[in-house]
């Protein structure tokens, strides 16, 4: 199904496009505040009306996807940075109580209920982007840290990592040299599917208050502000929340491509 | 049972079930917070005194809906000559929900309580001067001033002044016992307060039954729990967006009345470049009050130019102290020695007043060379960092206490403005009782602290009430945090 | 057997013990004191040393601590600082609603997903897969609270089919009690739905491959006939798996809807007390939670030994 992974990427291009687009031209400065411009539905000056100060709803969702995509994306880096090493030593230490360590510490963050923790998180340390990074990426690591153990260890079973050992190359080496490169494709594929959660995820932070602070503008708030106007000015609650489902949808989309498309076990099972 | 009596007993059960089915009595109001407990003694929480406030507990003095005192419990009283003896005369045959008769023992001890070395009543300043309280007999109590206080009087009057009963102290919390003319019936945390109508009440029986005040947090959901006559009532309405939606709809009236909120861009006095005075003037000439009213309350809000309430008489208007002037915001910043401004912090609580209100006077703040970097913080960490911990360049928050000018003479006080010469005028103030020198004293202070540009003084917060068309009787404006139900009633 | 169980009921204590520090630390350096917020900004420095007092703040944390896990493990859970209650007595309150919200949510995630998914796996590659397998993508990717304020736009403000949020409570009879929890189940159920019926469909497309269903094609029936008698209830397993994860999630995950919805929940309990700082009420609602999840996969553990001895030498 390729249909998938050029629908998906197609969508996901879009976006990064805006995001791109957005540090070099937007229509109106994001920031803007015209306050007797107002909630105005969509028209050709304002392609996506504007919002409650009268700041233009187009330029603050192009900035905004920047926000998004950038707390996505570094949570998944932590849950890559952390948990893909933290998985692939377990693997070489099967059984051993590091292993033992390694997974309980899994299935103790597992254990937690991930949005309330994230609220309190950013409760503690205070509401913005970077502890709303934090809140989301720690739930990130011990889905790494599972996922590349479990890949791992069937690999460490295979005839040229015994050639490998063989050869007299160290645990460690075998793992950054030989492992790694197998557990990529995999590793992609799940970086997407979080990358979507991860956006989801910040929409909901930043929509109970809790994401990246004003002025910079994230999807999530601009939903939690359009709120008690939806009544009469549905546009503030439509486009922003538009926004986000074409993200996660088109990002959806494409990691179920990419796993058909580079998982050739199951694109030979499939066909 | 004769045969007569069957009739009589019949017919005034149709009579009772006619009357339920043409005349309602009950209601439901909305409020935005659940009240921590129901102790009004105990805690600042406003949202114990709209619930239990006048319904279930009652003072010596209460307030009316139009911010004037009258007599609560004491029917009368009279004031000795140099004004520092107060002999209160209490009505007779009030009792409270326990059974218990209310007498003198009772005012003593509650007041007693209220300013007890290890008291926790949030108010303890309101009975600072008081000596002693004296039985004289079931229905006299006196209380003698260390000083006369022309406040005094309204002081009794606060939610944190009422009189309750020594043997329910221990589960007051959860199971008040007062004298007023509901009764505690249930209390659903998270989710509902129930009173009840008191038959024993020793005053005019109120026409609701029963009141539900239910808890509502959010903005939208109060909206849309409205819009659906879930609730009857919503004082405070916190969406000011809303409130044409609800005056083009013949099911709901809208009543705009004004609070004691003085809503303020509070400012740190003691942190640089705040120290500055002409920095502080450059603040308030950057700031748009009709941009923030208009923005931030879709113009729901009177300008204001010092920290008193304009309903007041003795209000003066001092908004064109700071008239909107970015060219001499600037020129002021350039004399101060910051021609390229400076950069400070601007934390706001939740309610939208600070939210929204905050996000506009940081673009002001930023056109004049400011800049404010926003946080967005909860009242507990509020508290901590800004009140407490002095930790803050700028902040918005809305003072709802009444008649609070006499912060301005705290120099501890969390903005800590300290001049020597307004704490004199405000302890001047406190010992006069004649009514056109008091008037000119407050006007006074009024001045001083507008050309001081102590804070930016932004707008009075509206209170808008939004209600069931049908409903009669409430209160337009909030003297103080109430919902007085026995004024309450349906017009059919 | 004994000494697997052993084993991995020590590490169970050992993952509470660290849990319980973990909670109680990230909780207690939160900034904001409890007294502070409920006596507010008149309150004198003397009034809310009293108040600590009385609520027991004044006493150093480690000692805080070790009351706090000696009265949990005689099912004392401590006592809301500002509601005066037993936190106990608060979460069963909260778990009337939270729990049969979650029950509700499931149930209609599970009607929608079983046809759903029964449906696309036998039409697979064909439109009806298609469309399916799209509205399920679409369903994932729209985010719960966006859908519920459409929701509550839709049918409580426009055609007042239900009220906008709140519980009437069961003492107004189960079906008044269901219809005020309609709507905020419908937005929990949504992206729930979507994930089982791609699950339900997946997993009897895998099962449709093995080597039973073959024999059961062979034996002539019909593909939708070997799908019905043979494959659904060995597709069954995954499906469950996800269901019982689902049920976890959604007891503390509605937080967000229980704000939308202003339902007396769980979530909402744990919301509240965070920004009243109410820690004592945040500290064992979390501890609890996760006492529910650490014990339910230290059953299933022991439930997949049994039936599987294999798995004892693994970890």
């Amino acid at each position: 199904m390729t249909r998938n992974l050029i629908i998906g990427a197609a969508l996901s291009s879009l976006v990064v496009l805006a995001a791109v687009m957005s540090f070099v031209w937007t229509p109106f400065d994001y920031a803007a505040l015209n306050i007797p411009d107002k909630l105005q539905p969509p028209n050709p000056t304002h392609w996506f009306g504007t919002d409650h100060f009268g700041r233009d709803m187009f330029s603050m969702i192009m900035v905004g996807s920047r926000t998004s995509i950038a707390v996505a994306l570094v949570a998944v880096g932590i849950g890559m940075a952390a948990g893909v090493p933290l998985g692939l030593t377990a693997a070489t230490r099967k059984g051993s109580w590091l292993d033992e360590l390694i997974m309980r510490g899994n299935d103790l963050v597992f254990a937690f209920p991930s949005l309330v923790i994230a609220i309190l998180i950013t409760a503690v340390f205070g509401a913005g982007a970077i502890n709303a990074i934090i809140a989301i990426g720690i739930f990130n690591i011990p889905v790494f840290a599972r996922i590349t153990r479990g890949a791992a260890l069937s690999l460490w079973e295979r005839e040229f990592i015994l050639a490998a050992r063989v050869s007299g190359k160290g645990a460690a080496r075998i793992s950054v040299e030989h492992i790694l490169p197998n557990v990529a494709n995999l590793l992609i594929v799940q970086g997407t599917i979080q990358f979507s959660l991860g956006i989801l995820a910040e929409a909901g932070l930043s929509y109970v208050g809790l994401g990246a602070q004003p002025p910079t503008p994230s999807w999530g708030r601009m939903l939690a502000d359009a709120q008690t106007m939806v009544s009469f000015a549905p546009h503030l609650a439509l486009i922003p929340g538009s926004a986000i489902i074409v993200t996660v949808l088109g990002l959806n989309l494409m990691g179920d491509g990419l796993r058909d498309w580079l998982d050739p076990r199951l694109r030979v099972a499939r066909s | 049972m004769t045969f007569r009596s069957v009739i009589l007993a019949a017919s005034s059960v149709l009579a009772m079930s006619a009357g339920l089915a043409t005349a309602k009595d009950s209601a439901t109001f909305a409020m935005q917070l659940e009240p921590p407990h129901l102790d009004p003694t105990s805690a600042a929480a406003q949202a114990i005194d709209s619930v239990v406030y006048l319904n279930i507990f009652e003072g010596l003095t209460r307030f009316m809906g139009d911010g004037s005192i009258a007599p609560g419990l004491a029917e009368s009283w009279e004031i000795s000559d140099d004004g520092t003896v107060y002999t209160f005369q209490l009505h007779d045959g009030v009792t409270f929900h326990d059974g218990s008769s209310m007498d003198a023992e009772d005012v003593k001890f509650s007041l007693d309580r209220a300013r007890a070395e290890d008291s926790t009543n949030a108010q303890k300043a309101l009975f600072a001067g008081i000596e002693s309280v004296e039985v004289i007999d079931p229905l006299t109590v006196k209380i003698t001033l260390a000083n006369p206080n022309g406040n005094f009087l309204f002081n009794l009057a606060w939610g944190d002044a009422v009189v309750v009963a020594p043997e329910s102290i221990e589960d007051i919390k959860t199971n008040p016992i007062g004298t007023g003319a509901y009764t505690f019936s249930e209390w659903v945390q998270g989710d509902r307060i129930v009173l009840e109508r008191n038959p024993d009440y020793w005053g005019e029986q109120p026409a609701l039954a029963k009141a539900t005040f239910k808890m509502i947090s959010d903005p939208t959901a109060a909206f849309a729990a409205m819009m659906a006559e879930d609730v009857d009532a919503i004082a405070n309405f916190p969406a000011p967006e809303n409130l044409p939606q609800f005056e083009a709809d013949p099911r709901f009236q809208v009543l705009y009345g004004s609070s004691e909120g003085e809503t303020i861009l509070s400012t740190n006095n003691k942190q640089p470049p705040f120290d500055d005075v002409r920095v502080r003037q450059a603040v308030a000439h950057a700031i748009n009050r009709e941009a923030i009213i208009d923005g931030a309350m879709f113009g729901l809000g009177t300008p204001i130019g010092t920290h008193f309430a304009p309903h007041h008489p003795a209000y003066v208007d001092l908004t064109g102290n700071s008239a909107h002037d970015p060219d001499k915001a600037k020129a002021l910043l350039a004399e101060a020695g910051l021609p390229d401004g400076f950069e400070t912090t601007l934390h706001l609580p939740p309610p939208s007043y600070a939210r929204r209100g905050g996000e506009i006077v940081a673009a002001q703040l930023a056109e004049v060379g400011i800049k404010a970097e926003i946080i967005n913080v909860e009242w507990a960490q509020w508290l901590e960092t800004v009140f407490r911990g002095k930790n803050f360049g700028l902040t918005i928050v809305s003072h709802t206490e009444p008649m609070d000018i006499g912060i301005y003479a705290r120099p501890e006080y969390y903005f800590q403005y300290d001049n020597p010469d307004f704490q004199s005028l405000i302890e001047t103030l406190n010992v006069t009782t004649d009514p056109e020198k008091r008037t000119e004293l407050l006007q006074k202070a009024q001045t001083i602290i507008s050309e001081d540009y102590v804070n930016g003084f932004l707008f009075q917060l509206a209170w808008p009430t939004v209600a069931n068309a049908k409903l009669q009787g409430l209160w337009v404006n909030a003297p103080t945090a109430a919902t007085d139900l026995s004024a309450i009633s349906w017009t059919d | 057997m004994l000494r697997y169980s052993l084993k991995r009921l020590f590490s169970l204590m050992i993952s509470l013990a660290v849990a319980s520090l973990v909670i109680f630390s990230v909780v207690e350096i939160a900034p904001g004191d409890p007294a502070s917020y409920m006596l507010g900004v008149n309150a004198q420095p003397d009034t809310v040393a009293a108040l600590r007092a009385e609520l027991g703040l004044d006493v150093s944390r480690p000692e805080r601590y070790l009351s706090w896990v000696a009265g949990m493990l005689q099912g004392d859970f401590g006592t809301s600082y500002t509601y005066r209650t037993p936190v106990a007595e608060m979460v069963k309150d909260r778990l009337w609603v939270s729990l049969p919200l979650a029950l509700y949510a499931l149930t209609l995630s599970t009607l929608i997903a079983f046809p759903a998914g029964i449906f696309a796996a036998s039409r697979r590659g064909k439109t009806g897969d298609v469309v399916v397998m799209g509205s399920t993508q679409l369903g994932i990717a729209i985010p719960n609270f966006w859908f519920a304020m459409i929701l509550v736009l839709i049918f409580a403000i426009n055609l007042r089919w239900f009220s906008a949020g709140g519980f009437v409570g069961w003492e107004n009879g189960i079906w008044a009690g269901l219809h005020s929890l309609t709507l905020p189940a419908i937005a929990l159920a949504l992206p729930q739905a979507s994930i089982l019926a791609r699950v339900m469909r997946s997993s009897l497309l895998d099962i449709l491959g093995e080597d039973f269903m073959r024999t059961a094609r062979a034996k002539g029936l019909t593909r939708k006939q070997a799908l019905w008698r043979h494959g659904l209830r060995n597709a069954l397993i995954p499906v469950l798996t996800i269901i019982g994860l689902q049920f976890s999630f959604l007891l503390a995950g509605s937080i967000i809807i229980e704000q939308v919805f202003y339902l007396p929940g769980l979530g909402r309990l744990v919301f509240q007390a965070i920004s009243a700082r109410d820690l004592i009420v945040v500290e064992s609602v979390v501890m609890l939670l996760v006492f529910a999840v650490i014990v339910v996969n230290f059953v299933v553990d022991l439930a997949y030994a049994v039936v599987d001895p294999r798995l004892r030498t693994r970890t």
